[in-house]
C-alpha cells in the first residue's frame, strides 16, 4: 500500500508542522474588510460616534448603538441630571439605513452593547445609565432591568503621570481598574460582588442560554456576573473583585454557549473564563492577550472569536483570535490601527455568520464587516 | 439651558494662561488699504451663527463655518456666501469648537478642543478619521494639571491642524499641553515637541498654525508674543515676536507664499487692549512685514477677537471672530509705491 503510506508520512509531517507552529506563533487568518459595509441617508443626517455595540438579527439586519451626539447635563435646581449620548441605529443585511430606535430614551447615556436574542429581540446595554433595555422586533420597549441613577455622580480622578514612550504595559485591561469605580457592593458584600439584583455598576454586556436565562456581566463597577429568568427575575450572581478562579477584574463581555456554558471576557485579568449554567467555575484560556469583547458562534460546530486590545488607543496592538469552545487557538486575524482591515478598541463582534464578522470599534468611529477566507 | 458636560469641565478649569495681550513691538508699520462685504454669508431665517471660532475655504471657494453656537456647528456655504449645509449634525466629537481646516484634496478638519479630538470629514461630509478620544463620560472629571507626559493619541485641548505636502497631519495641543504633535496621513504617531515655557522651540499657548510648501510649520505661541518656525521634522528655526500675540494665523498657498498673523482684540471686554490689538499683519515668510490692515471694534471692517483666517486667495480673506458671531470676508486692495516696506 504505498500511496497510503507516503500519504501518512504526509499527515505526519503536517501534524509535526501544525504542531510547531502553535507552539512557535499563532497562524493568521486571511480577511477583507467590505468596503462601506453601512450606508448612511444621503441627507448625511446620521452619523455614528464610538461604536460601541454591534449586533444582527436572523434576517441579516444590523444595530448598532453609539455614543454619539452630545451628552449633556441638565441644571436642575440642585441636582445635574444628565441625557443623550447614545443612539440606537438599524441597517438592513445590504447595508442600508432602516431606522432609529429609542430617540430620545430616558437610559441611552454611553453605550456599551447591543445583542439580538434569538427572537430577534434587541437589547441593549449602557454603561452609565447602569440600565438594560429590551426592545421587541419593531423597536418598542419591552423591559428594563436597572435604574438609571437620578443624579450622575461625578467623581474627579487626580491625573497620573503617564508614562514616557509608547502605551503602558499591560494593556487598557490592566489599566482599566485604576480609574474604574470601586464602588457598588451590596451591603456587607465582598469587593465587586454586589447586591443581590439588578443594581448594576457599570454593566458591559449580556448573553441568554436556551431556555432565555438571561447573564450580564456586571461589568466596570461591579465586578459579577448576574444571572436572571427570562422575565427579568433575579435568580443568582457570582464573582467578585479579584484575580482567582470565579473572581473578576472588569468581566468585560459574555457569551453563552449550545450547553448553556457561560464565557466571560475577564479583561483585566487576561483571561476568558468559563462556567456551567450555574456559575460553576469550570475552565479558564489565555494566551489570547487582553479580552474586551467574545462572540460564540450558532451552528452545530460553535466557535469562539475573542478581541484583543492591548494598549489604550488602538494604535500599537490588537488582534481578533478564532478559538475552539475548549479554548484551543485556530488562529487570528489584524492588527491596530485606524485603516480598514485594522482595528481601533474592538468593543463588540457579532459572529452570527461565522465567516462575516461585524466589528464595532471605539476609536475609530465604525463597524467593519469582516470576511474570513479559509 | 442646555449644557454639555465638557462645556461645564471646560468652564470650571479656564484658569487658562493668562489672557495678557501686548501691543506689537513693529511700529512705522504701513497701512494695507482694505474692505469688508457686507453679510457675504446669507443665514436661512433659522439658523444663526453663534461665536465665529472657524473659517476655512475649500478649492471650490466654498466657505466652511465651525462655530460655538447652543451646540457646536459646523456649516457649508458656496463660493457666492449661500448656505449649503450642515455637516456632522450631533456628532459624538462636536463639544466646543477651535479650529476647521481644509486639506489639499478638500477634506474638512474640525479641531474640538471640548471633546480633545480632530475629525477628519471627506468632502461629502462623512467622518473618515479621528485623532485623539472623547473622555468617556463615566470616567469622570480630570482635575487640575495635565498628565506630566503629554501621551501621543491623547490631546489637552487642542487647538488647530495643519498638513505637508507628503500628508502628514500637525496638530497643535493646545491649552493643556504645551506641544506640536506630527501624525503620518493614517493617523499614526510620529513625534511631538514642545513644552511649557518660554524659551526658543517651548510653547506658552500654541493657539495656532500654518503650514507652507516646504512643510515648516509656523506656531501661533499666543501667550509668549511670538511666531515660532520649526521644520517638518519639529526642529526650532526661528522667532518673529514683532506682531503682538498670535491669536490666528494663515499661510497662503500659491508660488509666493504669504504669512498672515492677527494680533486679536482679546475676549475678556477689557477696554484697555481696545487700541493696541485688533490688527492682521501681512508678511513675508522670513518674517519680513509687509503691511497691516484693521482695529478692534464691531463694525464692518473692524476686527472683534479674530480666531482663525482663511487666506487660500491671499487678497480675499475669511476671518472669524469670536465676539461678532460672524465671519467677514475681507478684500486686501494693492499699496501705494510709497506705503511698500523699505
Amino acid at each position: 500500500m504505498k500511496p497510503m503510506s507516503i500519504l501518512s508520512v504526509g499527515a505526519i509531517l503536517v501534524a509535526l508542522l501544525m504542531s510547531h507552529l502553535s507552539a512557535q506563533s499563532v497562524p493568521e487568518i486571511a480577511y477583507d474588510s467590505a468596503p462601506n459595509a453601512l450606508k448612511f441617508p444621503a441627507d448625511n443626517q446620521i452619523h455614528l460616534g464610538e461604536a460601541a455595540g454591534v449586533a444582527t438579527n436572523s434576517r441579516g439586519h444590523i444595530f448598532v448603538y453609539t455614543r454619539t451626539g452630545n451628552p449633556s447635563a441638565m441644571m436642575a435646581a440642585s441636582r445635574i441630571i444628565t441625557h443623550g449620548g447614545s443612539r440606537l441605529f438599524q441597517f438592513d443585511q445590504n447595508g442600508n439605513y432602516v431606522r432609529e430606535i429609542g430617540q430620545g430614551i430616558y437610559g441611552f447615556l454611553q453605550a456599551h452593547g447591543v445583542r439580538v436574542d434569538p427572537q430577534d429581540n434587541v437589547w441593549t446595554v449602557d454603561e452609565a445609565a447602569n440600565q438594560i433595555v429590551k426592545f421587541s422586533p419593531e423597536g418598542r420597549v419591552l423591559m428594563v432591568m436597572g435604574r438609571k441613577p437620578e443624579v450622575i455622580n461625578i467623581r474627579v480622578i487626580q491625573p497620573q503621570p503617564a508614562p514616557t514612550g509608547a502605551a503602558p504595559e499591560g494593556g487598557r485591561g490592566a489599566a482599566a481598574p485604576a480609574g474604574g469605580a470601586r464602588g457598588g457592593g451590596g451591603r456587607g458584600a465582598a469587593p465587586g460582588a454586589g447586591g443581590a439584583g439588578d443594581a448594576f455598576n457599570r454593566p458591559s454586556d449580556l448573553a441568554w442560554d436556551a431556555a432565555g436565562n438571561i447573564f450580564v456581566a456586571d461589568g466596570h463597577g461591579n465586578a459579577r456576573i448576574a444571572k436572571f429568568d427570562k422575565n427579568g427575575r433575579f435568580i443568582s450572581s457570582w464573582g467578585q473583585r479579584g484575580s482567582e478562579p470565579g473572581q473578576f477584574e472588569t468581566p468585560h463581555s459574555i457569551a453563552v454557549d449550545a450547553q448553556g456554558n457561560v464565557y466571560v471576557a475577564d479583561e483585566g485579568n487576561k483571561r476568558i473564563q468559563v462556567f456551567d449554567n450555574n456559575g460553576t467555575f469550570k475552565t479558564q484560556i489565555t494566551n489570547i492577550g487582553v479580552p474586551t469583547t467574545i462572540c460564540i458562534t450558532r451552528g452545530s460546530h460553535q466557535y469562539l472569536y475573542s478581541a484583543h486590545t492591548g494598549d489604550p488607543y488602538g494604535m500599537d496592538d490588537a488582534a481578533i483570535y478564532k478559538l475552539e469552545l475548549d479554548g484551543k487557538i485556530l488562529g487570528k486575524f489584524g492588527k491596530a490601527g485606524k485603516l480598514s482591515k485594522e482595528f481601533g478598541l474592538v468593543n463588540s463582534i457579532d459572529c452570527r455568520n461565522e465567516n462575516e464578522l461585524f466589528v464595532g470599534e471605539l476609536s475609530n468611529w465604525r463597524v467593519q464587516k469582516l470576511i474570513l477566507r479559509r | 439651558m442646555r449644557r454639555s458636560l465638557t462645556v461645564l469641565v471646560a468652564a470650571l478649569l479656564c484658569a487658562t494662561p493668562a489672557l495678557s495681550q501686548s501691543k506689537a513691538k513693529a511700529e512705522n508699520v504701513p497701512e494695507i488699504p482694505y474692505d469688508s462685504v457686507p453679510n457675504f454669508l446669507k443665514l436661512p431665517n433659522d439658523l444663526y451663527l453663534g461665536e465665529g471660532i472657524g473659517v476655512a475655504t475649500n478649492s471650490k471657494g466654498h466657505v466652511f463655518v465651525y462655530t460655538r453656537s447652543g451646540d457646536t456647528r459646523l456649516f457649508e456655504f458656496d463660493q457666492n456666501g449661500n448656505y449649503v449645509r450642515e455637516i456632522g449634525q450631533g456628532l459624538y466629537g462636536f463639544e466646543f469648537a477651535h479650529a476647521v481646516r481644509v486639506d489639499r484634496d478638500d477634506n474638512i478638519w474640525a479641531v474640538d478642543e471640548g471633546s480633545n479630538m480632530v475629525i477628519k470629514f471627506n468632502p461629502e461630509g462623512r467622518v473618515v478619521l479621528v485623532i485623539g478620544r472623547r473622555p468617556e463620560m463615566v470616567n469622570g472629571l480630570v482635575a487640575g494639571a495635565p498628565p506630566l507626559q503629554p501621551q501621543p493619541y491623547v490631546f489637552n485641548r487642542p487647538t488647530d491642524v495643519g498638513f505637508d505636502s507628503a500628508g502628514n497631519i500637525f496638530v497643535t495641543d493646545g491649552y493643556g499641553n504645551s506641544r506640536v504633535v506630527k501624525f503620518d496621513k493614517n493617523g499614526r504617531f510620529i513625534k511631538s515637541v514642545g513644552s511649557r515655557g518660554s524659551q526658543p522651540g517651548q510653547l506658552n499657548l500654541p493657539h495656532t498654525m500654518a503650514m507652507d510648501a516646504l512643510g515648516n510649520v509656523y506656531v501661533g505661541d499666543r501667550s509668549n508674543a511670538r511666531v515660532q518656525v520649526f521644520d517638518n521634522d519639529l526642529n526650532f528655526k526661528a522667532i518673529y515676536d514683532n506682531v503682538g500675540n498670535p491669536w490666528a494665523v494663515c499661510v497662503s498657498p500659491g508660488p509666493h507664499q504669504y504669512l498672515y498673523v492677527s494680533n486679536s482684540l482679546p475676549d475678556n471686554g477689557l477696554s484697555q487692549f481696545r487700541d493696541i490689538t485688533g490688527e492682521i499683519y501681512k508678511m513675508e515668510l522670513d518674517g519680513t512685514i509687509i503691511g497691516k490692515f484693521g482695529r478692534a471694534g464691531k463694525q464692518l471692517k473692524e476686527f472683534s477677537t479674530v480666531h482663525e483666517i482663511d487666506c487660500r486667495n491671499p487678497n480675499e480673506l475669511f476671518v472669524a471672530e469670536i465676539t461678532a458671531f460672524r465671519i467677514q470676508k475681507i478684500i486686501l486692495k494693492p499699496q501705494s509705491s510709497r506705503q511698500k516696506p523699505r
